[in-house]
């Protein structure tokens, strides 16, 4: 019995951002550009993956009252060292997303999926559920950040290949929300001929 | 599944998690703590390195309180960087400003700002913008954007930004004739 499902649930059937459209605050003040939709991504499934192996193993013993805090008080935690981390380490990436990453402690993503998967599966697949829901968003993130930076910028990674601007609009969150709309369309559009 | 909720555990429970919570915060606290200001010291250094004329040995940092704000500046054999702040379009605009020993600024460079993407904060990208204040002579030119009489070409469509951008420049050569005129140790 493969356990490959839990991955790509959270890849489609369950996608954060198409789907279930969680983690929307995120989703559109970080998207200007397709690297920052990627490191955005990247930030919340490491703390994701880490608090749902976390939550999975401890929920057995925690109290039904206090699980909420419980659970809020890991997330913070791993989201605070992934912050310090990356100052460490990043500090041009921690630059540019600054506020959004302590705000993944209060992204519904994480703590929806603490509350509705982990706490009721083994250890092993809430980690992978946590990577497929992860990879879900940064792929969601990307894209949509694909999308706003070639219109927007006229470039895509960084790599400009239409000199002058782009609609600049799209770069701003008015474009932000055009973009998600129609991809949501797309996306739901493609699941319901499945 | 779940424990059952009494008084005694729950407090228990939330007590011990909030305890190994904050050693694991702390702990990479402490981990974490040289590297990032390693990184914050980097960051300055490249800025000063970037904004003046090349320059032996380190940067003395020191402040200086010009028309009632305070400003922080490194001054080296090859001149003085001075960071300066003003009111952009969306927040705080921080420049470091490189100011030659003769007076002309040397080059600036966006610290942190948070203008509007795609327009106001092209400041950190438009070289015609940016080139316009390399050597810029502020006895000979004036340091306002052309729609205020001035001589700098604002970016399009971000007059605002520019006004702040030229703002913060000449704050900057205002701390820099303060400090020539009089004298060092001005602290």
């Amino acid at each position: 019995m493969s356990k490959w499902h839990f991955v790509t649930d959270g890849f489609v059937k369950n996608n954060p951002t198409f789907v279930l459209v969680l983690g929307m605050c995120p989703t559109l003040a970080t998207t200007t550009s397709a690297m920052n939709g990627l490191e955005m991504g990247l930030a919340t499934m490491f703390v994701l993956i880490l608090s749902n192996i976390v939550i999975s193993l401890i929920a057995p013993m925690v109290p039904d009252k206090v699980r909420i805090p419980v659970y809020i008080t890991v997330i913070a935690t791993f989201v605070t060292v992934l912050q310090l981390l990356m100052q460490a380490f990043t500090p041009s990436v921690y630059e540019t997303l600054g506020l959004f990453i302590p705000l993944i402690v209060v992204n519904c993503i994480v703590l929806g999926r603490a509350e509705g998967f982990a706490n009721k599966h083994s250890v092993g697949e809430s980690a992978l559920d946590g990577l497929g829901v992860g990879l879900g968003f940064t792929a969601s993130l990307t894209v949509i950040g694909i999308v706003r930076e070639i219109l927007g910028s006229g470039s895509l990674f960084g790599w400009k290949f239409i000199a002058g601007d782009g609609i600049l609009a799209f770069v701003m969150a008015p474009g932000a929300f055009l973009v998600l709309g129609f991809l949501m369309v797309l996306f739901n559009k493609y699941l319901a001929k499945k | 599944m779940a424990a059952e909720s009494t008084l005694k555990n729950m407090v228990l429970c939330l007590s011990a998690v909030c305890l190994i919570c904050a050693a694991v915060v702390g702990g990479a606290y402490a981990m974490t703590k040289e590297p990032i200001d390693e990184a914050a010291r980097a960051k300055t250094t490249a800025s000063i390195a970037a904004v003046l004329p090349e320059f032996a040995g380190t940067p003395e940092q020191a402040s200086v309180n010009v028309d009632g704000t305070d400003y922080t500046y490194y001054k080296t054999d090859s001149g003085c960087a001075v960071i300066s702040s003003t009111s952009g379009f969306g927040g705080a605009l921080t420049l470091m400003v490189g100011i030659a020993s003769d007076g002309t600024v040397h080059n600036t460079t966006v610290l942190s700002h948070t203008e509007t993407p795609g327009l106001g904060a092209k400041c950190t990208t438009d070289e015609h913008f940016i080139g316009q204040f390399q050597g810029f002579d502020p006895k000979q030119k004036s340091l306002t954007v052309k729609k205020d009489g001035g001589d700098l070409d604002a970016i399009t469509a971000s007059t605002i930004t520019s006004r702040a951008y030229a703002l913060a420049v000449s704050n900057a050569v205002k701390v820099f004739n303060k400090l020539n005129e009089g004298g060092q140790g001005n602290e």
